[in-house]
């Protein structure tokens, strides 16, 4: 299969980017040093070539809605201007992906999903929704720019007005600049304070380079990105969810609504829980990656499923599915690639407080 | 990518400069490149025997973790210890305060197993 080009991809190779193969695109992975990039998200202000993941439109009547039983979230109960995280999950309870939807009006939504998983989302909705459900998966026209960090409203102010004041965690608004109407949230995957740009596919370099054009603002990479998510405790796919876990596993019961019905509610009603993700923080630098395992003692209690080095805590850091019973914060633990190397404690996350996130 | 002249290389990206019968070793600017921001370093204990393209110790980067291997066989008499709290002295200075660990040789003659500067740059260039 082709890797595919983001409409950024000449410009990130003229900002001497490395390049790597990420979900079937080739991704800016770092611009110089991960690390500078990670801190400078959280000192200033990073923008992010996000265009990898998937834009789902859905327009339905919301009295017979079918996109409501088709995932976890409210849709119907939502108001509009929200966004709201939840799961596309198998019948058996199981994660096919996770996703954040938009309520655009009273009968259209946008669903934006992993890049990884954009296929099987889009056959698996499509089996779901029901004949007048309107579906367009907009992925290839759509560019999204993640704007992320402390002074980031000061910069999305001067590209789409003051109104930008009123936008509060987890909303959004459509916004007129560089010539049209455009959905900005205030959301993220750093845990600062930011905004999630969505854009027609042939306005990204004109709006790649006026945010570059700022003080203050520099270019961050998949590198970053998943240090900062990590410091926060946000889960990846493919790392913490997989087909193989449940969002009950990763302790997400309260993006869940019992409320209503969705596909795969009754398999966790059911669902007896063997695991739980949990943080858990390194007594030094040493990096366990996934796969890693975890211990007390000599015994074998969990496996890590993503792990790295923390430049804001001076340490390794990572994330685990634990036996369930063993799973309570300052725990003592060992971790190690195949016996126990070093030692460590189960925290419960975000790893950093007090962000800017909600200022 | 900086090269010093008078070190000895290996194709691994690991550097040797000799002081009579010492040889203190690291990794070459080229090596850090490509490894990225060094987040931990695993120093040899003091005393360890190792031969020539050995494992001396590990190196951890925020993107893997790495092995570097002893350019020569011998004895390591002494290590950085600065690395311990600042292991991205091996990206800002890779040749100087980034150096690893001092062998003492105990064999001269693998020497001629190395490259030269001059054989290193040409290596990269390939």
């Amino acid at each position: 299969m082709e890797i595919k080009k983001t409409p950024l991809y000449d410009y990130h190779i003229k900002l001497n980017a490395v390049m790597v193969e990420f979900a079937g695109f080739f991704m800016p992975v770092h611009y110089g040093s991960i690390l500078e990039e990670t801190k400078h998200t959280r000192q200033k202000i990073s923008i992010f070539d996000i265009f990898h993941m998937g834009e789902f439109y859905i327009k339905e009547n919301p009295e017979k809605s079918s996109l409501d039983y088709a995932i976890t979230v409210p849709v119907v109960k939502m108001k509009n201007g929200k966004c709201k995280y939840g799961f596309l999950l198998n019948e058996n309870g199981t994660i096919i992906d996770d996703l954040i939807v938009y309520r655009i009006s009273d009968d259209e939504w946008m669903i934006v999903v992993n890049a990884s998983n954009e296929k099987i989302d889009e056959e698996t909705l499509k089996k779901r929704l029901s004949n007048s459900a309107y579906f367009e998966n907009r992925s290839n026209k759509i560019m999204k720019i993640d704007v992320q960090g402390p002074l980031s409203r000061e910069i999305i102010k001067k590209i789409a007005g003051e109104k930008i004041n009123n936008l509060k965690y987890y909303t959004f608004d459509k916004f007129d600049f560089m010539g049209g109407r455009y959905i900005i949230s205030r959301t993220g995957y750093t845990g600062e304070l930011g905004y999630e740009i969505y854009i027609d596919a042939e306005k990204s370099e004109e709006l790649w380079k006026k945010l570059l054009s700022f003080n203050d603002v520099k270019p961050a990479g998949l590198g970053a990105r998943d240090i900062l998510r990590l410091e926060m405790g946000y889960p990846l796919y493919g790392d913490e969810l997989t087909c193989e876990t449940t969002p009950l596993d990763a302790g997400f019961q309260k993006f869940l609504d019992f409320e209503k019905d969705f596909a795969g509610k009754k398999a966790l009603l059911n669902h007896k829980q063997k695991y739980l993700l949990c943080g858990f923080i390194v007594n030094g630098r040493k990096t366990i990656r996934h796969n890693g395992k975890v211990f007390i003692n000599e015994k074998e209690i969990g496996y890590v499923t993503s792990g790295v080095f923390s430049p804001h805590l001076n340490c390794a850091i990572g994330m685990a599915y634990v036996l369930k019973e063993f799973a309570l914060e300052n725990t003592e633990i060992f971790l190690g690639k195949e016996k126990p190397e070093i030692s460590g404690k189960i925290i419960k996350p975000p790893f950093l407080k007090n962000t800017s996130l909600k200022s | 990518m900086n090269i010093k002249q008078d070190y000895f290389y290996t194709k691994e990206h690991e550097w040797a400069n000799l002081n009579g019968n010492i040889a203190r070793v690291g990794i070459t600017d080229y090596a850090q490149h490509k490894l990225g921001d060094i987040t931990y370093v695993e120093l040899p204990a003091i005393g360890k025997k190792v031969k020539q393209g050995e494992v001396l110790n590990g190196v951890e980067s925020v993107k893997a973790a790495s092995d570097v291997y002893s350019p020569l066989s011998g004895e390591v008499v002494k290590v950085n210890t600065a690395l311990e709290n600042d292991p991205g002295l091996i990206n800002r200075s890779p040749y100087e305060d980034g150096w690893i660990a001092e062998i003492k040789i105990s064999d001269e003659n693998e020497i001629k197993n190395l490259m030269t500067a001059n054989d290193y740059m040409k290596f990269l260039g390939e």
